[in-house]
């Protein structure tokens, strides 16, 4: 019977496991595809939780476009006052004259051309927009989250306004998450803002967001009332200077204002300026001062601005980084490259531009002593005593010769010079030879370099300093640099501040904010209101805030840059001469290079002297076309809004 | 007789594969428009990719330009299919001036392509550069030119340089050149004669011959307008 009914059984048991296979697997028709996607949160799913809109909120502030920034080193020392140290840059930088009207950047790893100068993310514009929506409508949050929530993304939104702004002028101003019926295309287009309208919506949300946003000097990560006086002095700033000095290049401006302001417009908007920068001195919103921590060493009190993350008063508002979770990698490519903690570093060398612009303690401008009046050499007992008697904050910015970095010395020289004019140096990092009339070789050159196309070395003599993380294991791959990108930082509202007052008139005031930026800097002789001047204003937000992206900022409202860039080459005369006046021409990145010098028995053996260089990988002479004052916006937009004009001389 | 039907198949397969390749592909672009920049029918010398044009072919819904940069002869060449095209030259390009539509933006001009064309586009330069001389002695380079006015009233504009350079290539401008000499438009005090000399630096590797160019820089102008270049032998 068991046996007999086994293979029945086994029919029975198919069968109905059939059927219940079957029974299972159909559901409605309708139904069979309608399933929910288990790695995708709704709307309602996200908006339920204050933890989870917090990291939302946290992903739109990583989305902030920043330019110079630190996780892309070429950013950082572009416009001469730096030489790229890295092979296929040489051409992309220093054999290129142009900037091509998006910012070229070089070629991807394709071979195509990539840019930097075209942020156009509409996407995350709406991203902001459909997130403030959702917030104002979440049940789950209370009422003073929600409102703190929706402000700082109203913060981020004028944030990225104010940063399109000073890359195209205006742009398509949109508020709300817009949404297509399917039919009409046409009122989703929408055409640009004038110039003036862009800045006077950044400087209206930036005056409501200060009565709403916390005022606490120790939050940096996220919108305070702070950074919201300081968007609104450098917005209204950089409004007044447009309208004052587009004038002088009146092609670079369209009929409808969409590039250009009105020179009328100038003085109102130094006005908000200087009240904005005020309000944040006066201390209502929060403890701002001057960053003073170390006043027996200036140069690394200035330094330490930036990696200096406990209790810094200074800093304003800033992109932050933490260890283990949003690093970067700046100090491992621009660290010095001999005994650096991997074998790479020294990519950007800032140029002897930059470095000569740093005033001596008597508030004058003078090139290096490198040659006596009849053309002998000047000899310097130690590499470092040829910039002594400088502004502190040269060696805050850039690795000298003779100075350290993470306690270890640099070893920075390019050869040794003889007696009879020849100079003796080699093809590799800290090579040997023999000097005349010894038997042993020994080294003849550092081994930071420089050496001319040898990526890494200090090719200008010079390492960057600014930014670079003192931590051990900064400079590793496997765990990077947690230093800080600064945005705002009270340096710059004083700044601001002696700026707007000048332009206003008030020199006085201008003097005595300009002269508490300069006495942190060792320069204690205050400039008397009579030596404030347009080139003043310009050669200080130069050197306090060199390669912070200011420079870059400045030389476009300051219309400077066609100026500076004019296409000429960069004569050795010309670059030692009229050093402080912001017009002055700045083609090409040019170095100081220390040579040691060898005649035995005489009482210069052993000591340096200094030349000026230009490498031979400079081959182009930097042209500044009035395209360039404002981006291109691209062909694929154009076309998908023929609403949006185009940019001038483009 | 039998074994040859084992290759009808694989025939009418090839046969298949042939026609579909014929049936998909479109003949390439066949026309060619060519075009250079003219005053009074005389060649206008340009810097090499700078001077940029567009060609627009309207009528297939999304317009976007092709786009290009004249050579540094003021010329431009094309392989378009045949059609209606519009030519502009984006305001601020080029050292002329360029007819503007009652709005103020750049005119266009219709070309109509069946087969090769060639087009002279007639502009007005600012200055143009008459009678340059280039010559070599005594490891130097000295060139002599005139400059006459062309465009005047409210358009005009004044003359911010006139520069030499001299190149080991063809390409004699501000982008490629081992030395250039130059003298400032306040410093002109005569357009009938502007003499302008620069020394041959050492030329690595060596060749025995140099080319030699004159251009002329506008104020509030970013491009410049220039003469031919010259090859001279050393």
């Amino acid at each position: 019977m068991i046996l007999k009914n086994t293979n029945m059984k086994n029919k029975f048991i198919l069968g109905i496991v059939t059927l219940l296979v079957f029974s299972v697997g159909c559901k409605k028709d309708s139904e069979y595809l309608n399933i929910k996607p288990t790695q995708v949160l709704g709307t309602d799913l996200a908006f339920s939780d204050p933890a989870q809109v917090l990291s939302i909120l946290a992903d739109l502030y990583t989305r902030q476009y920043d330019y110079p920034r630190l996780t892309e080193w070429p950013t950082v020392g572009d416009f001469n006052e730096a030489f790229y140290s890295e092979n296929g840059r040489y051409n992309a930088y220093h054999g290129n004259s142009t900037w091509d009207f998006r910012g070229y950047q070089g070629p991807d790893f394709e071979g195509a051309p990539s840019y930097f100068w075209t942020p156009w993310n509409y996407k995350y514009i709406r991203e902001l927009n459909l997130f403030m929506e959702r917030c104002q409508l979440a049940t789950a949050l209370d009422e003073a989250t929600k409102a703190s929530y929706i402000a700082e993304a109203r913060f981020l939104r004028a944030s990225y306004y104010f940063t399109l702004t000073q890359f195209y002028g205006g742009v398509p101003l949109i508020l709300t998450s817009l949404e297509f019926d399917g039919t009409d295309v046409t009122s989703l287009q929408v055409p640009r803002s004038k110039e003036s309208e862009m800045y006077d919506f950044v400087i209206q949300e930036a005056q409501a967001l200060k009565l709403i946003l916390p005022s606490n000097s120790n939050t940096k990560a996220r919108a305070t009332r702070g950074a919201a006086l300081a968007m609104e002095s450098r917005a209204a700033l950089y409004a007044a200077s447009i309208a004052k000095y587009g004038a002088t290049t009146p092609s670079v401006s369209l009929p409808g204002g969409e590039v250009g302001i009105p020179v009328g417009r100038a003085n109102g908007y130094y006005e908000i300026s200087l009240k904005a920068s005020q309000e944040i001195i006066s201390g209502s919103a929060g403890n701002y001062s001057l960053y003073k921590k170390q006043p027996s060493n200036l140069s690394e009190n200035f330094a330490a601005i930036f990696y200096d993350k406990s209790q810094n008063t200074e800093v304003i508002w800033v992109d932050d980084y933490a260890l283990k979770f949003k690093r970067h990698g700046f100090t491992q490519v621009n660290q010095p490259r001999f005994g650096a903690e991997e074998e790479e570093g020294g990519r950007i060398n800032p140029s002897l531009n930059l470095v000569e612009a740093f005033e001596k303690l008597d508030n004058t401008f003078a090139p290096f002593a490198t040659n006596d009046l009849a053309g002998n050499f000047i000899f310097y007992t130690n590499q470092q005593d040829i910039f002594a008697g400088r502004d502190a904050r040269l060696a805050g910015t850039v690795i000298i010769p003779g100075s350290s970095f993470k306690s270890r010395p640099v070893d920075i020289w390019a050869g040794v010079q003889l007696t009879d004019g020849t100079v003796i140096s080699g093809g590799e990092r800290g090579a040997q030879k023999t000097l005349p009339g010894k038997t042993v070789p020994e080294q003849v050159l550092g081994f930071d370099g420089p050496i001319s196309g040898i990526e890494f070395t200090a090719q200008t003599g010079f390492y960057i300093r600014k930014y670079q993380d003192p931590a051990i294991g900064s400079g590793q791959r496997g765990i990077g640099s947690a230093v800080w990108l600064v945005r705002y930082r009270y340096a710059e509202i004083l700044l601001n501040a002696a700026e707007a007052a000048f332009e206003l008139g008030q020199s006085g005031p201008a003097a005595d904010y300009m002269n508490q930026v300069r006495v942190r800097a060792g320069l204690v002789i205050p400039l008397t209101p009579g030596e404030i001047s347009f080139d003043r204003i310009v050669h200080e937000r130069r050197v306090e805030f060199a390669f912070e992206g200011q420079y870059f900022y400045d030389l476009k409202r300051f219309r400077l840059a066609h100026q500076i860039f004019d296409g000429v080459a960069l004569s050795k005369a010309d670059l030692l001469s009229n050093i402080g006046k912001a017009s002055k021409r700045s083609t090409q990145p040019y170095g100081l290079l220390p040579y040691k010098y060898y005649a035995p028995g005489s009482p210069n053996d052993g000591k340096w002297i200094y030349k000026v260089d230009l490498s031979n990988r400079v081959t182009a002479s930097d042209n500044w076309q009035l395209g360039n004052y404002y981006s291109e916006i691209v062909p694929a937009i154009l076309t998908r809004n023929p609403k949006l004009v185009k940019q001038p001389n483009q | 007789m039998k074994t040859k039907s084992h290759y009808i198949p694989f025939l009418a397969l090839c046969i298949l594969l042939l026609l579909s390749c014929k049936k998909d592909n479109f003949d390439a672009p066949k026309a060619s428009l060519t075009g250079q920049l003219v005053y009074n029918g005389e060649s206008i010398g340009l810097e090499y990719n700078k001077v940029n044009y567009e060609l627009y072919q309207p009528g297939f819904g999304k317009t976007g330009p092709i786009g290009s940069t004249f050579t540094p002869e003021g010329g431009f060449s094309h392989l378009l299919f045949d059609g209606n095209y519009k030519l502009v030259i984006p305001a601020g390009q080029g050292p002329f001036l360029w007819k503007q539509t009652a709005a103020g933006k750049p005119d266009s001009i219709a070309v109509t392509l069946r087969g090769n064309t060639n087009i002279n586009i007639e502009v007005r330069p600012y200055f143009m550069i008459r009678n340059p001389q280039l010559s070599y002695s005594a490891a130097s380079v000295t060139a002599t030119c005139r400059l006459e006015q062309i465009v005047t009233g409210v358009d005009a504009k004044t003359i911010e340089r006139v520069t030499l350079y001299i190149s080991k290539t063809r390409f004699a401008d501000s982008q490629t050149n081992i030395a250039t000499a130059q003298v400032a438009g306040t410093e002109i005090t005569d357009l009938n004669t502007i003499v302008l000399k620069v020394t041959v630096p050492t030329l690595v590797p060596t060749q025995n011959y140099i080319f030699a160019r004159i251009g002329v820089k506008f104020s509030g102008v970013d491009d410049m307008i220039f003469a031919p270049t010259i090859k001279l032998n050393l």
